[in-house]
């Protein structure tokens, strides 16, 4: 006994002492939990819980007959959803979805938009941080306005612009084209309803309709000042000295570019990068505002599929399997990124 | 300043002209509906293309302030529902989250990991991947008032859960990468002076993120202020509508009619206010994404 008794910090109240030291030990335990409660007690039922409740969902028919309170439970279709949706056979009900061309077109899109997003955004970024540029601080407060405006905003505004017979885009090339006497009708063009690809060898199997192009360049427009700032943060950090000992050693300025700039700013514009990708992959408000998806579904997105099986054809089982497909997209997408990421961190200076 | 080697004024030229072609890039589309929002011969589309109309006058913001949609709605009620709507989700999130944040922040303890795994989780689902669920449940939670029926999925609170719902874990993360950032010396401090966890909160913790607390509040009511797709599914009565829902309105399907200088009006009397907030807090914010989101 005594033994034991040696071996713990003890005091003339023994045992009574012990429970006490558990309770303080824990104390900082049990406030850890107490402040998580509030969070995952609401998030259990409203955010947890409905995510579970979707997986189930996506096994059953369930449709507009089960909306209501009291009516019957939908029938088990077990993964009869998945494999409509996989193998094309929810074109039946869906015209002219096909799984593979959304996906596909929704890689692209992501893919294409990006490196435009960067490679626009870092060269801006170095020319204002080139010494002695006049009104710098001036461009930077125009530059920054895309950010600002919500992305609602600035969608439905390009919709607009792209209008068949008023738009700006349309008045805009007309009024130019009247310099080199083109007929204005020629410049009619209408940016979302024409189906044939402009560009038919580009992605063959995509067709790429117009739609994809005026899309494109709008979210160009909207995606760069982004990353301007992250890489203006980034180049405000590299110290002069460095281009001042390249320069004396005779490396031109674009040597200057490509082995110190572009190599210091890559910590700083990966991450923005991905983030970047995973925005432009769920771009919602764009396709749905702009195109809404067509023409004939051909630049439907994810997402904007995941809304019209809800909202448009009310689908609501197959809409759940759809969702927990783009969970798995989704996860595909951001473990690759991150092992690209990981690969390219190492090459400390 | 003075002893720097000076831009040559050729180069200098030819980068002021670079640098003007991107501003007037940018500029145009603003320009654009600025001028359509003044134009006042209330034409339903442009003749022409020019960026300062003749006359020009604030006609459009009027009758936009009346109403703006062909529903019986005046502006003032559709502003009320979306500053009820992103007020309450930001502050509910916000004051809820702070609490998580700080716990994940500042605690070890078991499960952590697997409760943050969570969140992350949700975060990487975009909200409109949880909307069937959503929408089916809401639907369900029905209260039969005598003369009315309450349903919550066709009501602004049923709205504010389902984005809740995605507000309450993006403003836990957002706010534990910020809290990660205070360095923990003044607590230590505190502590062994015997402080309790409440009072490290209350005391030091809390007010060393009141810059934190405002962007995370401004980025839910930013995401409130402009959220329409669960709204459009969710609410079928005119007078529950919001802001953001009836711009749509304005360019969708339906809009064959609506004079594209109300249109234009309504827009940036949309944008504005937000516009302006996030100008003051750009700093922050975009510092704040980053380690929020990919952290």
């Amino acid at each position: 006994m005594a033994t034991i008794s040696g071996q713990f910090p003890t005091s003339p109240s023994g045992q009574v002492l012990g429970i006490q030291t558990w309770w303080q030990r824990t104390t900082r335990q049990r406030a850890a939990y107490l402040y998580l409660l509030p969070a995952y007690l609401i998030m259990g039922l409203i955010t947890f819980y409905p995510l579970f409740f979707q997986v189930w969902m996506s096994t059953t028919d369930y449709g507009i007959k089960n909306l209501k309170f009291d009516s019957p439970p939908p029938n088990s279709v077990r993964l009869g959803n998945y494999q409509d949706i996989v193998n094309g056979d929810l074109a039946k009900k869906v015209q002219n979805f096909s799984f593979v061309r959304l996906l596909s077109f929704n890689l692209i899109w992501t893919f294409t938009n990006v490196p435009f997003h960067v490679v626009i955004g870092v060269l801006i970024a170095v020319l204002l941080n080139i010494k002695g540029l006049w009104f710098k601080r001036a461009y930077r407060a125009i530059y920054i306005l895309p950010i600002i405006i919500p992305t609602l905003v600035v969608a439905t505004v390009w919709k607009n612009m792209y209008d068949q017979n008023s738009g700006a885009i349309n008045l805009a090339l007309a009024s130019v084209g009247k310099l080199f006497g083109i007929a204005e009708e020629v410049f009619r063009i209408r940016w979302f309803e024409q189906i044939d690809a402009p560009i038919p060898w580009l992605f063959p199997g995509l067709q790429l309709p117009l739609a994809y192009y005026a899309m494109l360049f709008a979210n160009i427009w909207l995606g760069w000042p982004y990353m301007t700032i992250v890489a203006t943060g980034a180049l405000q950090s590299i110290s002069r000295d460095l281009y001042e000992a390249a320069s004396i050693d005779g490396a031109s300025p674009t040597q200057q570019f490509l082995r110190i700039t572009v190599p210091l700013i890559r910590p700083a514009m990966i991450p923005a990068a991905i983030y970047g990708m995973i925005t432009t992959f769920n771009l919602f408000n764009f396709i749905f505002l702009m195109s809404g998806g067509g023409p004939l579904r051909k630049t439907e997105i994810m997402v904007t599929t995941a809304y019209d099986l809800v909202r448009g054809q009310r689908l609501y089982g197959m809409a759940a399997a759809f969702s927990v497909i783009i969970f798995f997209v989704l996860l595909a997408l951001t473990l690759m990124t991150n092992r690209i990421t990981r690969a390219t961190e190492r090459y400390d200076v | 300043m003075s002893e720097e080697k000076r831009l040559p004024l050729g180069k200098q030229l030819l980068f002021q002209a670079i640098c003007l072609l991107v501003a007037f890039s940018v500029i145009m589309p603003l320009l654009w509906v600025v001028s359509l929002s003044l134009d006042p011969r209330d034409l339903s589309r442009p003749p022409d293309f020019r960026l300062i109309p003749p006359g020009a006058s604030l006609d459009a913001y009027k009758r936009v302030l009346d109403q703006p949609t062909a529903n019986p709605v005046t502006f003032r009620e559709l502003a009320f529902n979306s500053l009820k709507l992103a007020g309450g989700v930001s502050a509910f999130s916000v004051f809820i989250g702070v609490l998580a944040a700080y716990s994940f922040s500042r605690f070890d303890f078991k499960g952590r990991r697997a409760l943050m795994l969570g969140i992350i989780t949700v975060l990487m689902l975009p909200g409109i991947a949880t909307i069937a669920p959503l929408f089916v449940m809401l639907n369900r939670i029905q209260f039969d008032l005598g003369d009315a029926v309450f349903n919550l999925r066709n009501s602004l609170w049923g709205v504010g859960v389902a984005m809740t719902a995605g507000a309450l874990p993006f403003a836990i993360w957002n706010l534990k990468g910020y809290l990660d950032t205070i360095p923990r010396e003044l607590e230590e401090a505190a502590r062994i002076d015997g402080a309790s966890p409440n009072q490290l909160f209350f005391r030091i913790i809390l007010p060393l993120s009141t810059p934190a607390l405002a962007v995370t509040a401004f980025l839910g009511f930013l995401g409130g202020w402009t959220e329409y797709p669960l709204s459009w599914l969710f609410l079928t009565n005119p007078k529950d509508f919001t802001l953001a829902m009836s711009l749509w309105n304005m360019t969708g399907q339906f809009s064959g009619d609506t004079p594209w200088s109300a249109f234009s009006a309504m827009a940036l009397m949309v944008a504005f206010p937000v516009a302006v907030v996030y100008l003051l807090l750009q700093k922050y914010i975009v510092s704040g994404l980053t380690i929020g989101s990919v952290k």
